[in-house]
């Protein structure tokens, strides 16, 4: 009776639950790796306080400081970013991401450009890494499904590698494609989705300085589970519109087609720019749970685009955000 | 039996036990994962669904094996403990998802079938539990028999209730489904039998 899968309730023995004690000094060593030369310390010793999660560090990315990054919040726990994901190429459960992923191969990797541009091309990853510095941007994450984090991601303002791409006038949108391979995505036939998976923003949306074309957190390479090597982030929308493991970018002149809104589109609109006050057909969208945070302390308000109003509200004025959700 | 009552009774608490340890005991909830609100929900509402089907498991079992029909005296205790758990489940939706607010509450009945489905579910068991006394047995007579038919309203509610939650292609509700349908079918399906089992028997001793 009451059989749970392990994927549901993570069964971890008491002996490997974090002691209290050590879970808040890992937030003071947080806290205190601001800029002094405390850092390295700390984060040897935060490393020591996280449990093994299966997820070998991964290669170090030297970052510089971005004004759009935001300060004074707490990020969620590496744990958490790196254990709780929505990527249903590696199966639908939250902990699939991280077990599945591992054997994705994300090296070597192009991403193609094609489509409205003056000529098709294709880059490498080590010529994106290193097309522009890399900065370290803290951002809001918030899931339609009603959860949020607070994730330091690591990249440059897609708008850079946009002009790199040379697209024509008349292209009005981009649509990236996610890597869809049977053989190393396991997760693939679990759900009925047409693969690969398809994400697309309007082009002024595309080149927002705020929109990050992204390869690491934690000042990491990204972990396959988040959408390595490279994945895109649009801090104000709902984290679906944000894909992962980007294997096309096309600039087309029509709204292209995109996953979850061609599976739903009553539940996922285009645009899906978080909004409290337009909820999801089946919940509420006006307040959201806090990953990480104690249980009876998760709801917090949701903020208008995330919070991110003051830089991208201009993008929509005079469209009805109730009606283009 | 007692042994066996205990035991059922231990595998029912258990899971509980576990849970209350979880959100108030020295980890603080860390066990709970990385979304405790999202954990306990589905915790308590597939533990709730589970029981259910297991209670509904016991009648075709003993019509299909006469010799497990000893059974029966685990429905009333599976039933009583699926009306726990359920009632945990709504109490974490009126809690952590609705803040205790009844505004949000009724935003959400006037706005969300999977809610009705889910509150269905529950009503339905609530006058089963409390009618499950023996004294209640005796006193309803025939009525009882028919007022506790809506144990099959309740499953029903509770996995449609399911269904509208999950994401457009998300399958994990499939295999309760299937086992609710089969536990469903088997009724009909035994009558069917045994009638004609009987009907055989009648007949061969007209034949005599």
């Amino acid at each position: 009776m009451l059989i749970r899968k392990p994927s549901e309730i993570p069964a971890i023995p008491g002996s490997e639950i974090t002691p209290e004690s050590v879970y808040r000094n890992r937030r003071q060593f947080l806290a205190a790796a601001g800029a002094t030369a405390a850092a390295l310390t700390a984060e040897r010793l935060w490393r020591m306080a996280r449990p093994a999660e299966g997820v070998s560090a991964a290669t170090k990315l030297d970052t510089v400081k971005s004004p759009l990054s935001l300060t004074g919040v707490q990020p969620t726990l590496y744990r958490d970013v790196t254990s709780y994901n929505n990527y249903y190429e590696f199966g639908i459960d939250k902990g699939d991401p991280a077990r599945n992923a591992g054997k994705l191969k994300t090296y070597p990797w192009t991403v193609a450009v094609e489509g409205l541009v003056k000529q098709p091309k294709s880059f490498d990853i080590e010529q994106l890494l290193k097309l522009r510095p890399q900065e370290e941007r803290i951002y809001r994450f918030r899931c339609v499904e009603g959860w949020s984090m607070v994730i330091p991601w690591v990249g440059y303002s897609l708008a850079e590698f946009i002009k790199q791409c040379d697209p024509l006038p008349n292209a009005k949108y981009v649509q990236f494609l996610s890597l869809a391979d049977r053989k190393q995505m396991p997760g693939m036939g679990e759900v009925s989705i047409n693969w690969p998976y398809s994400e697309g923003l309007r082009m002024d949306e595309a080149m927002h300085p705020l929109t990050l074309l992204t390869f690491g957190l934690y000042r990491e390479a990204l972990p396959n589970q988040d959408g390595a090597p490279v994945r895109l982030i649009v801090p104000w929308k709902y984290g679906f519109k944000s894909a992962k493991a980007i294997v096309k970018v096309r600039f087309v002149d029509k709204q292209p087609h995109t996953t979850w809104n061609e599976l739903a589109s009553n539940e996922y609109g285009f645009y899906s720019n978080v909004n409290p006050n337009v909820d999801h057909p089946r919940w509420s969208q006006k307040t959201e749970r806090v990953i990480g945070a104690p249980i009876f302390k998760q709801r917090q308000p949701t903020l208008m685009f995330n919070g991110y109003g003051d830089q991208v509200a201009g993008l929509y004025n005079g469209m009805d955000l109730k009606k283009y959700y | 039996m007692i042994t066996l009552k205990v035991l059922v009774h231990v595998a029912c608490l258990l899971p509980l036990a576990w849970l209350l340890w979880q959100l108030f005991g020295p980890s603080s909830g860390a066990g709970l994962g990385a979304d405790p609100t999202h954990t306990v929900t589905y915790f308590t509402g597939r533990g709730t669904l589970r029981i259910l089907i297991l209670s509904l498991a016991i009648t075709p079992v003993r019509r299909l094996l006469p010799r497990l029909a000893w059974v029966i005296r685990f429905r009333r205790m599976l039933g009583l403990y699926a009306f726990v758990y359920g009632s945990l489940h709504l109490l974490t939706y009126v809690g952590l998802y609705a803040g205790f607010s009844w505004a949000a509450i009724t935003d959400d009945l006037s706005k969300r079938p999977y809610i009705w489905a889910g509150v269905t579910s529950w009503a339905s068991l609530l006058p089963l539990a409390l009618t499950s006394t023996t004294w209640s047995i005796r006193k309803l007579g025939k009525r009882w028999q028919m007022l506790h038919r809506l144990v099959y309203l309740a499953a029903i509610a509770g996995v449609v209730h399911y269904w509208w939650i999950v994401k457009t292609g998300v399958r994990s509700p499939l295999p309760i489904t299937l086992a609710l349908a089969v536990l469903l079918l088997a009724r009909p399906v035994l009558s069917e039998v045994q009638a004609r089992r009987k009907g055989r028997v009648v007949a061969g001793a007209a034949a005599l």
